[in-house]
């Protein structure tokens, strides 16, 4: 069996992951380019005598160095020579989408065009010459309908004939005019010459038009001070010739060697001006409806995954429960295994805990792909961008925020809508200061204990606000600092409304929903172990324990374990704050997760399982601590330590250790300040 | 004549076609603005303009929202 690489690259928005998945089917396996942070997915397909491997590119409309997308789908192909690139064109938009198509020819690499949606293309009244095109752009092209799978044997079969094709390089480079090609032919020699690994990997064709581009990459990699002279004097003279840049002129060329292939093979049978998009667009991105149908939308996806997810949660939380008491049943009543509570508090408690969350994250991500896939979410972005812009984000960072108020993991998540990697840390930093379900419960304790009824909704209110406005501050804080930079220019293409089909939602929710299982069975599930194994050793003597009830006992053993002794130990760090140790062993419990708090404080109070004993929970509270205190509880707990699913999704979505252990010690950081000034001042006021 | 007259894509009112004349930006915005086809000489269709928002304009059978910085940044004819 033969094995070849088949790079799928093309314009965003051409259809390009439909074709992918049409080739690939399920056999899917996403990650991360190494380094970066975009999306790297590949798959497998099986087609006669041939085994592919099929990278889907990041979609781009270039292959320049100013983006890391770009650069990524450049480096691929220079790096790992895929037998064949598939470019993918949205047949109804030919012009633009070849402009990519002209840099694969540039690379000299083997080209098939896939010219999808070309149903469109037809209902639009495009004809194409396609025999006439292919040898003109001296590629194959296959008219495709990704969505619905036609097209794909004819694709393949064009795939493993280019690949089998020689190489013997093209009978006709795009050409640029005598000004620019006379320069090129200069420095060709040069680079040929002066710098020979260069030229022996990318070409020296290729090195010299980069060159006159200004390619910061491909510049940088010049050492040869004499190739660097000559390019200095050939871009001085093609801007006394032009009054332009040479990369603009370069870029006008390109074109101009489209439109001339296309003038012969193109035509157009229906002049149509007003498209059903315009029409939707008029309504969609109206200066007055435009904000209320978004935060409508917005709104909706909120509910469908947390008021729909609630039903599926609350069966795995049935089924984690039935796991437990089953488990249990192994072992005699009353017996102390060690390896029941690793299985049951440790494991089930840790890793059930966040499984149970899968429902919301499909549902969520569900509706991220129709909403991706109709083409809305630009039209989102476009009408976020105002108020968005004011804080120094991008309009799309609204979106994973505002998931941030259900659950932090699948808003980092979410984030990958955003393409520039500044603004996506950013959001990242920031959203655990939107206050997840999870915190909820913790207010949920708190705010009864200690606030009389008519203030409890504004204190609820207030808390959420707070996050809000500190997320403001700290993403001013970030972009004025460690993430400066301008503010991208806006410029996004709106794509027309397309109907989603069932089977690509249905795969990107799948991927997503597969990368938190298994990001579930290995990081969580070893954080939660070592937080168990942290808060049951080590025992106290069994002496101790004899004449205590169930309840105390279990406070006994936390007290002694090295949880516990954690809390004592940074009792006098939180003291400033008006927290005992207490509080302090909840804190470091709830860092695996949030609603955790609850239990542990339930623990150390030993007031028994919190459900059933909140309300001596809260008489306990109430007797130990002032109001002013419980509102210090939960701004800290607002505020700090992301739980570990979250610095592990960090991690994951950052690719660094760096900034996962950035956003944990400057949030907790960040809470401490808040809750000492909150703390000392309010005493203040108190007394 | 007033279609010669050069100036900011931001002053020209919605339904009018124009011609890029020039971009001032750097080099990072300029490359991705061409290859979004924003080319000298291109015809330019203005479909939303006025509001704070973005600006819509159809370039080569495409559409794009530009920001309004972006927007006084290309000159047109």
């Amino acid at each position: 069996m033969k094995k070849i690489i088949v790079a799928v690259a093309g314009n965003p928005n051409s259809g390009k992951t439909t074709i992918f998945n049409m080739l690939t089917g399920a056999h899917q396996h996403v990650g991360n380019y190494p380094g970066v942070t975009v999306e790297k997915k590949e798959g497998l397909c099986r087609y006669k005598d041939c085994e592919m491997t099929v990278v889907d590119l990041p979609g781009t409309y270039s292959l320049t160095a100013y983006s890391v997308e770009e650069l990524v789908a450049r480096n691929f192909i220079v790096d790992q020579h895929p037998d064949v690139v598939v470019d993918v064109i949205d047949a109804s938009n030919i012009e633009r989408n070849l402009y990519l198509a002209t840099q694969f020819i540039e690379m000299d690499m083997p080209l098939v065009l896939a010219f999808n949606m070309s149903d469109i293309a037809e209902r639009k009244g495009l004809v194409f010459d396609i025999e006439h095109l292919s040898r003109l752009l001296e590629a194959a092209i296959v008219p495709t309908v990704g969505n619905k799978g036609k097209g794909r044997i004819e694709l393949l079969d064009a795939i493993i004939e280019a690949a089998r094709r020689p190489r013997r390089g093209r009978a006709h480079q795009v050409y640029y005019g005598t000004e620019i090609e006379d320069e090129i032919g200069r420095i060709e020699k040069i680079v040929a010459e002066k710098a020979k690994q260069l030229a022996q990997k990318y070409g020296a064709r290729w090195v010299a038009l980069k060159l006159l581009e200004q390619d910061v990459e491909v510049t940088a990699k010049i050492s040869s001070s004499e190739v660097q002279d000559a390019v200095r004097v050939s871009i001085g003279h093609l801007r006394t010739i032009f009054a332009e840049e040479p990369e603009t002129v370069i870029a006008d060329r390109r074109y101009g060697f489209i439109s001339g292939a296309c003038q012969e093979t193109i035509k157009t049978t229906v002049e149509s001006r007003h498209s059903a998009s315009d029409t939707i667009d008029a309504v969609l991105i109206n200066n007055i409806l435009g904000l209320p149908i978004f935060l409508l939308l917005m709104y909706l996806v909120f509910v469908l995954t947390f008021k729909i997810g609630k039903y599926p949660m609350g069966w795995l939380e049935m089924f984690f429960d039935w796991l437990s008491v089953s488990i249990s049943a192994f072992w005699p009543t009353g017996s102390e295994s060690w390896l029941k509570s690793l299985l049951i508090d440790g494991a089930i408690g840790g890793v059930g805990g966040v499984l149970v969350f899968l429902p919301n994250i499909l549902i969520l991500f569900l509706a991220i792909a129709v909403l991706e896939d109709s083409g809305y979410m630009a039209r989102a972005a476009f009408v976020m961008d105002h108020v968005m812009h004011k804080i120094g984000l991008h309009g799309k960072s609204f979106i994973p925020m505002l998931i941030g108020f259900g659950c932090s993991v699948p808003a980092i998540m979410g984030t990958r809508i955003l393409e520039n990697r500044r603004n996506r840390l950013t959001t990242i930093m920031v959203i655990p200061l939107m206050s997840c379900g999870a915190r909820l419960t913790i207010y949920g304790l708190i705010i009864p204990a200690f606030f009389p009824e008519n203030l409890r909704g504004p204190v609820l209110w207030l808390i959420y606000l707070i996050g809000i406005v500190l997320a403001i501050v700290c993403i001013k804080i970030l972009r004025l600092t460690v993430l400066r930079g301008e503010t991208i220019p806006f410029v996004m293409e709106l794509p027309p409304y397309r109907m989603p089909t069932l089977t690509s939602v249905c795969i990107h929710m799948w991927q997503r929903g597969w990368m938190y299982l298994r990001k579930a069975g290995t990081i969580i599930l070893g954080a939660s172990v070592v937080l168990w194994a942290a808060m049951s050793y080590p025992k106290p003597a069994s002496d101790v324990l004899a004449n205590l009830g169930p309840e105390q006992a279990h406070r006994v053993r936390l007290e002694h374990s090295v949880v516990g002794r954690l809390g004592k130990a940074i009792e006098p760090v939180l003291k400033p704050l008006g927290f005992d140790w207490k509080i302090g062993t909840a804190l470091i419990g709830a860092t695996v997760a949030k609603e955790l708090f609850v239990a542990q404080l339930a623990i150390v109070y030993a007031a028994g399982r919190a459900d059933q004993g909140s309300q001596t929970l809260r008489e306990k509270l109430q007797q130990n601590y002032t109001p002013l205190t419980g509102f210090c509880i939960m701004l800290f707990c607002l505020i700090y330590a992301p739980c570990v699913a979250t610095v592990a999704m960090t991690r994951q979505e950052t690719n660094s250790w760096a900034w996962a252990l950035f956003q944990f010690f400057g949030l907790t950081a960040l809470a401490y300040v808040v809750t000492l000034i909150t703390y000392q001042v309010g005493s203040l006021l108190v007394s | 004549m007033e279609l010669t007259k050069l100036r900011p894509l931001s002053a020209v009112e919605a339904g009018r076609t124009v011609k890029l004349a020039g971009i001032e930006a750097g080099q990072g915005l300029r490359s991705r603005l061409l290859a979004m086809g924003l080319v000298p000489n291109v015809e330019i269709t203005v479909v939303t303009s006025g509001g704070p928002g973005p600006f819509v304009v159809n370039v080569k059978g495409t559409k794009m929202a530009l920001g309004r910085g972006m927007a006084h940044k290309i000159m047109v004819v």
